[in-house]
């Protein structure tokens, strides 16, 4: 039961940054522009946040007032995150650039930045920023029960900021006259923009928008993570990536995919732990069959799923107001 | 070409002035020591082309992929099963070092087939299917090392079991031969393999350009639902050219391992050589040939960087290739525009009268 406890509390853990990134870059797909940068963005969001936290660590205020050192750190991912973003809406948007190659201009700045600045603040070598433990919310006791163990064991501001997100995207994508208009520029920009809506602003909108979630994502898989920031956040916002199209860029099927995706990938860490699960003795090292699973699970899932599954239409193609 | 010269130069710009912002004292010597490291002597230029061997590998590769609309970014993982096809087939099976290399060949192959396959049957995109085999081959290659005793270092007699035997101890005939290089060049890191590399950039610019294949791969690439309505079999075009790439990626791997030089040890992350050949091909605009200069500029400015420590970190040059990179993703509009404006000054001196009736109109 401990253990069921356990593998569901860090589920849900691991899940929110993919949950969070993947519903950035649904946003930006749906307003037509591709965001391959998302790596590169929740690097950049878990690096400002961590030196925020560090900041705050230092000074005092963070250990007295956690609850609002952890706002604040949040504040600075979200912010750090759109100002990167915006290099992408700059290429892809105004200059028309190739929205894949744009981005992965991006992901090779982002830990190359993350490093350098790491060593010119701490010091050469010194690659680590520490988190602060005062960030977490509350504890989970050893004899605690279930239900305690489940939600306290790894609560973290993020998470309960994670389910309020997921259902202000669903009431903006589809209740909004907002969401309305970014849903059409992904589709086909030219009739948005015959009844008047600007494409431009829309897309940069919605990429803004995936800088923001990816920073808060960069964030909220650091402190999962537990270790410390290392300029890396260890291939996530690929993944996010790919829960995003798992998802087929809706917002539920979105969450349902990081769910299924997280438990698959704690499962595989667990694996030592989890009584039933099969050991295979004779093999060396069966702990990389495990962590294999989720990759091939997703797979196979998509064989399934993937045939009914429809990207955006206008996504990749820069909108040229001339082409109309 | 300009347009790539053009990004390198304000890349290297904006890699000076970050230098200074960090350390002044020091940036003019990072500066010198990251242009010119490469060519200060003998060891480091055949340093150089060492590196740059498996990076036009992973280059290509990714450049055929973009020929055909298709983004590999599962070089890194045909890179590493590659690796490792050909460690397994030189040192388990002790064979030579070219029956290694058509191993990795066929291994990285096999890994791209999968995006290929699950793009052209399931519609799944071709991006998600290579990140998962990314991790899915890394993996799959730890499980094989640790249970396969006879490939790992302790078994010849070195204490380290995380990592694979050095082929000096384990096979000599499956180094791939120096030809005479590593005493040219003063430095055992010398082989054919950059040689080798160049053939493959040859080979694919004369399928690309002069071949009917090649012209039914580009014809898919620039538009899909056109090429089949020719009567082009575009989901054969999808497979084969994956493929290809996987191939390219997966010799790629081989011949970095087989240089001898070089042990594979157990990852716990993807391997930085395959994505390095995106900004390789984009920077060469996929162009085969141009993949040959752009992996032996970068090559030669990671050198250049390695060379700058420990007074800056050598993730310096990422920051400049991504500048670069950034640069070049507009630089051919940039050319579009100039040539553009140029054109149009061009007609209105000539059509100076007929343009004012035009605005009158316009009001």
């Amino acid at each position: 039961m401990k253990i069921l406890a356990d593998v569901l509390s860090a589920t849900v853990v691991f899940a929110v940054p993919l949950l969070l990134v993947a519903l950035g870059g649904m946003f930006s797909e749906r307003s037509g522009i591709i965001n391959i940068a998302l790596e590169g963005i929740m690097i950049i969001g878990a690096l400002c946040s961590c030196l925020v936290l560090k900041a705050l660590d230092v000074s005092g205020f963070g250990p007295e007032h956690p609850y609002l050192g952890m706002s604040a750190a949040i504040f600075a991912a979200a912010v750090s995150g759109a100002v990167f973003s915006l290099l992408l809406a700059f290429a892809s948007i105004n200059l028309k650039a190739d929205q894949t190659i744009g981005g992965t201009a991006l992901n090779t700045l982002a830990p190359a930045f993350a490093i350098v600045l790491t060593w010119a603040i701490q010091g050469q070598g010194q690659t680590t920023i520490l988190i602060p433990t005062w960030i977490r919310i509350g504890s989970a006791a050893a004899d605690a029960g279930f239900l305690q163990r489940f939600v306290f064991k790894n609560l973290y501001l993020t998470t309960p900021l994670a389910i309020i997100i997921l259902i202000a995207s669903i009431i903006v994508l589809y209740k909004t006259r907002f969401g309305l208009r970014l849903r059409a520029c992904g589709e086909h920009p030219s009739a948005a923009d015959s009844v008047g809506i600007n494409v431009y602003s829309m897309r940069y909108a919605g990429v803004v928008i995936s800088g923001i979630l990816g920073g808060i994502g960069g964030l909220s898989f650091t402190v999962a993570a537990g270790s410390g920031f290392q300029s890396d956040v260890a291939g996530y916002g690929f993944l996010a990536l790919a829960v995003m199209i798992f998802g087929n860029w809706k917002p539920l099927n979105i969450l349902g995919a990081a769910l299924f995706f997280a438990l698959f990938k704690v499962i595989g860490s667990y694996a030592g732990s989890i009584p039933f699960l099969p050991s295979f003795e004779n093999v060396k090292s069966a702990t990389y069959i495990y962590q294999m699973l989720p990759y091939i699970v997703t797979m196979i899932v998509l064989i399934f799923t993937s045939q009914k599954s429809r990207a955006p239409k206008a996504e990749g193609i820069p909108y040229d107001k001339g082409s109309r | 070409m300009i347009a790539s010269v053009i990004s390198i130069l304000c890349g290297l710009i904006i890699g000076m002035i970050l230098l200074f912002v960090f350390d002044a004292d020091h940036a003019m010597y990072g500066m010198k020591s990251m242009l010119t490291a490469g060519l200060s002597t003998k060891a480091k230029f055949a340093k150089v082309l060492y590196q740059s061997a498996p990076l036009i590998m992973a280059g290509l590769s990714v450049g055929f992929a973009f020929k055909t609309g298709l983004f590999n970014i599962g070089a890194t993982g045909q890179y590493t099963v590659g690796a490792c096809a050909a460690l397994i087939v030189g040192i388990v099976f002790q064979m030579p070092w070219w029956v290694a290399l058509i191993a990795s060949m066929v291994a990285g192959a096999v890994w791209g087939l999968f995006p290929g396959l699950f793009k052209a049957f399931f519609n799944v995109n071709e991006v998600i299917t290579a990140i998962m085999f990314n991790w899915i081959g890394l993996f799959a290659v730890n499980l094989i090392f640790a249970n396969t005793p006879s490939v790992l270092a302790n078994y010849y007699g070195a204490t380290n079991a995380d990592r694979t035997a050095a082929l000096e101890s384990a096979n000599p005939g499956a180094i791939i031969p120096k030809a005479g290089l590593d005493v040219l060049l003063e430095s055992n890191y010398m082989n054919i393999s950059i040689f080798i590399a160049i053939g493959f950039a040859i080979i694919m610019y004369v399928i690309l350009n002069k071949t009917v294949f090649g012209y039914e791969l580009k014809a898919c690439g620039l538009n899909r639902n056109a090429s089949e309505y020719a009567g082009i079999d575009s989901k054969r075009n999808i497979i084969l050219s994956m493929v290809i790439a996987g191939a390219l990626a997966g010799i790629g791997g081989g011949i970095y391992y087989l240089a001898g030089t070089g042990q594979y040890t157990i990852e716990k992350s993807l391997l930085a050589m395959g994505f390095n050949g995106i900004p390789v091909a984009l920077l060469a605009t996929s162009n085969p040939v141009g993949t040959i200069l752009s992996a032996i500029f970068i090559s030669y400015i990671q050198v250049g960087g390695d060379a700058m420590q420990p007074e800056f970190a050598k993730e310096t040059i990422d920051i400049i290739i991504a500048v670069i990179i950034y640069l070049s993703a507009f630089s051919l509009l940039m050319k579009e525009l100039i040539t553009s404006v140029l054109s149009r000054k061009r007609r209105a001196s000539a059509t100076d009268s007929t343009d004012e009736g035009k605005e009158d109109k316009q009001k």
